[in-house]
C-alpha cells in the first residue's frame, strides 16, 4: 500500500478538494493500486537519458513585448459566480 | 438516391459546388438527425439555431464562387472546443453555466471555412477516460450493437459523443482530441475514422487543457478522404499556442493515391501481446497482407519501451491534469460552493462537489506525484521513460515510412464493464498511448468486424509532421478493407 489515509488527507488538502473521512479509506486502496502499477517503471535504466522536455523539437517563439490585446473586463468577467466593481467577489479573507 | 446524411464530405462538397444541393438543405437533413439520435446521448448541446444561419452565410458564399472544401458542411464539436456564446461544459459539473466569449482556433479555423457547427458533442469529464461513461451528462451510447444483442455498448472515449455522431451520420465530421488515444479508440469502436495529428499540428488555444504536453486536436470522419479535408481546415500554425508549429499545411488530399509501392511498413512485435483477441489479430495480420499485395514492403521491427508508455502516461497526464484544474476554483467561472466559512473551504467545496469521481482520482494522483520529495522518483523518471519511447518510433522511423498496428486491444463492451476497475479501463489505451507520449501522427480506420458484428479500427502511426503518408498508408488500407458495415439504427423509434 504506498499511500495511507493520512496521506490522502495531506493530498487532496495540497489539491483543495474536500473527502469526506469515510471516503478516505476507499480512496487509499485506489491510488495505491494506480502508484504500485507505475512502479513498474523502476525496472527502466533511464540513467542517461535526459527527460523529454517538448514531444516535437521546436524553439520557443518570441515576440515583440508590446501590449497586443485588452480592455475586455467585461468579458473577463461574464462568466463569474460573482462580479462586484469589475472585480471578481470572493468571501472575506482579512478579518 | 443516396440520403443526404449518408453522403461523405467529399461528396457533399461537389454536389455544393455544382450547385445541386444547398447547405441549408443538408444542414436541415442533419438537424433532424441530431434529434433522432438523442437516445444515444451524443450530444450535451444542440445548435440548430446556430447552424441553419451558418448554412445560410455557406450558400450565399457558395453563390459567389468563394467556397472552400469544408464551405456548408455540417459538423459537431466535442464540448472540450471553446465556442463562443455557446455553453462549453467539458462533461463537468464544475464548468454550470460557462459560456465562452472567445472561440478557439481550431473551431474558429473550421468557421472560416464555412463549416457549420450542428451541436457540442459529450466526452468523459475534461476528457479523462475511455468510454465516455464519465461524463457529468450520463453515458453516451455506442450506435453498434452486436449481433443478436440488445445490449447498451460503450463507443470508447473520451470522444465517444464525437465519434457517435459521426458513426450515426448525425454529422459528417467532428472535432476530437486525443491525449491518450481519445480519438483513435472511439473511432475504432465505431467503425469510423480518428486522426491524431502531430503535436503542435492543430492549436490547442481555446481547447479545455487535460494535460498540456499530450493534447492533440484532430478530427473524425467516415473516410480518410473526409479526415484529410476535415484536418487541412482545422491544422495550422497558431501564435496563441507557444507549441504550435510553424510549417505549411500540405493538401492531404491530393496525396491520397492508393499507391504505396515501395514504401517500408513496420509492424512492431511488442504489440502482439499473449492475450490479443483471435478477431483483432486475425484483421492486423489482413492489413499487413492487402498493403503487402499493394506493393509496399514489410518490416518486422521492435519498440521496445511499449510496456512502459501506459504507467508512463499515467504519471505524466495526471501530474499535467493536476495543475491545469487548478483554475477551477469558483472564482471565475462556473459552479461554486458555499457554505459558510473562508475562501479555502469555498475551494475545497467547489472542487467536491464539481469534478467527478475519476477526475478527482487523476488530480489526487497527480498531487502526490508532484509533491515534495517524489517529483524525480516519479515524474522525473516518467520523462525519460517518454524520451526512450520517443526514441524507440525515431530508431523505427530510420528504417520504415510508417507502422501498421491495431488501435484497442478489444471491440466495443457493455457500459459499467470496467467502471470499478480503473487500470483495466486504462488499458483500452494500450496500442494508443505510445504515439502520443512521442507526438507522432497516427490514425484509426475501420477495418472489418469481430464475430459478433462489431468494428475493429487498424492504426497506422508515421514519423512527426508526416500526416501525408498516414492518411495515403490508411487510404490504401481502406481501398483494401472495403468496409461498409453501418450500424442499424435501432435508437429510431
Amino acid at each position: 500500500m504506498s499511500v495511507d489515509t493520512t496521506t490522502v488527507a495531506r493530498i487532496a488538502r495540497l489539491a483543495r478538494i474536500k473527502i469526506d473521512d469515510d471516503k478516505l479509506a476507499p480512496l487509499a486502496g485506489e491510488l495505491s493500486n494506480i502508484l504500485d502499477w507505475v512502479e513498474q517503471l523502476r525496472e527502466v535504466d533511464t540513467d542517461d537519458v535526459p527527460p523529454m522536455t517538448s514531444a516535437v523539437e521546436t524553439t520557443l517563439v518570441r515576440r515583440d513585448d508590446t501590449v497586443t490585446d485588452g480592455g475586455k473586463a467585461d468579458d473577463v468577467l461574464a462568466n463569474a459566480p460573482r462580479a462586484e466593481h469589475g472585480f471578481f467577489a470572493v468571501p472575506k479573507v482579512i478579518e | 438516391m443516396t440520403e443526404l446524411v449518408d453522403l461523405t464530405i467529399a461528396e457533399a462538397r461537389d454536389r455544393l459546388a455544382a450547385r445541386e444541393l444547398s447547405s441549408r438543405e443538408l444542414v436541415a437533413a442533419h438537424i433532424a438527425a441530431v434529434e433522432a439520435v438523442r437516445p444515444l446521448n451524443a450530444f450535451i448541446t444542440e445548435t440548430p439555431e446556430v447552424a441553419l444561419a451558418m448554412a445560410d452565410a455557406a450558400d450565399a458564399r457558395l453563390a459567389r464562387g468563394e467556397a472552400t472544401a469544408m464551405t456548408g458542411i455540417p459538423v459537431a464539436v466535442k464540448d472540450l472546443f471553446c465556442t463562443r456564446d455557446v455553453p462549453t461544459t467539458a462533461a463537468s459539473h464544475i464548468l454550470d453555466g460557462f459560456t465562452p466569449r472567445y472561440e478557439s482556433t481550431v473551431t474558429a479555423n473550421l468557421w472560416a471555412d464555412g463549416a457549420v457547427m450542428v451541436g457540442k458533442t459529450n466526452l468523459d469529464e475534461f476528457a479523462m477516460g475511455s468510454s465516455n461513461e464519465h461524463s457529468y451528462y450520463g453515458p453516451v451510447k455506442n450506435p453498434w450493437r452486436a449481433k443478436d444483442s440488445n445490449a447498451d455498448l460503450v463507443p470508447g472515449g473520451s470522444s465517444g459523443g464525437s465519434a457517435t455522431a459521426v458513426a450515426a451520420r448525425a454529422a459528417m465530421g467532428a472535432t476530437g482530441t486525443d491525449t491518450g488515444g481519445s480519438i483513435r479508440q472511439p473511432a475504432a469502436l465505431t467503425g469510423t475514422v480518428g486522426l491524431k495529428p502531430t503535436y503542435g499540428r492543430c492549436s490547442r488555444w481555446g481547447v479545455v487543457a487535460f494535460a498540456s504536453s499530450l493534447d492533440h486536436p484532430g478530427p473524425f470522419a467516415r473516410t480518410v478522404r473526409d479526415a484529410a479535408i476535415l484536418l487541412g481546415s482545422m491544422a495550422g500554425y497558431d501564435p496563441k499556442d507557444s507549441t504550435s508549429v510553424d510549417r505549411p499545411v500540405p493538401d492531404y488530399e491530393a496525396g491520397l493515391t492508393g499507391d504505396v509501392r515501395g514504401m517500408t511498413i513496420g509492424v512492431p512485435k511488442e504489440y502482439r501481446t499473449d492475450d490479443m483477441p483471435g478477431d483483432i489479430e486475425a484483421l492486423w495480420r489482413q492489413g499487413i497482407g492487402w498493403l503487402r499485395e499493394a506493393g509496399a514492403t514489410i518490416v518486422d521491427i521492435s519498440l521496445p519501451h511499449t510496456r512502459y508508455a501506459l504507467p508512463a502516461y499515467y504519471i505524466v497526464a495526471p501530474a499535467e491534469a493536476s495543475s491545469n484544474l487548478a483554475r477551477y476554483d469558483g472564482v471565475r467561472y462556473g459552479l461554486r460552493e458555499q457554505a459558510g466559512g473562508d475562501l479555502t473551504d469555498m475551494y475545497e467545496a467547489t472542487r467536491a462537489a464539481g469534478f467527478g469521481d475519476e477526475v478527482k482520482r487523476r488530480i489526487l494522483i497527480g498531487t502526490y506525484v508532484l509533491s515534495a520529495g517524489y517529483y524525480d522518483a516519479y515524474y522525473l523518471k516518467a520523462q525519460k521513460v517518454r524520451t526512450l519511447i520517443a526514441r524507440d518510433f525515431a530508431t523505427a522511423f530510420e528504417t520504415v515510412d510508417a507502422i501498421v498496428t491495431p488501435t484497442s486491444p478489444n471491440a466495443a463492451f457493455p457500459l459499467g464493464d470496467k467502471l470499478d476497475d480503473p487500470i483495466a479501463m486504462y488499458f483500452n489505451d494500450v496500442f494508443t498511448v505510445p504515439a502520443d507520449l512521442a507526438g507522432v501522427p497516427a490514425i484509426s480506420l475501420p477495418a472489418g468486424l469481430t464475430g459478433e458484428g462489431l468494428p475493429l479500427g487498424l492504426q497506422v502511426i508515421g514519423r512527426a509532421f508526416d500526416e501525408a503518408t498516414v492518411l495515403k498508408v490508411g487510404d490504401a488500407i481502406e481501398r483494401a478493407a472495403g468496409f461498409d458495415a453501418r450500424p442499424a439504427a435501432w435508437w429510431v423509434a
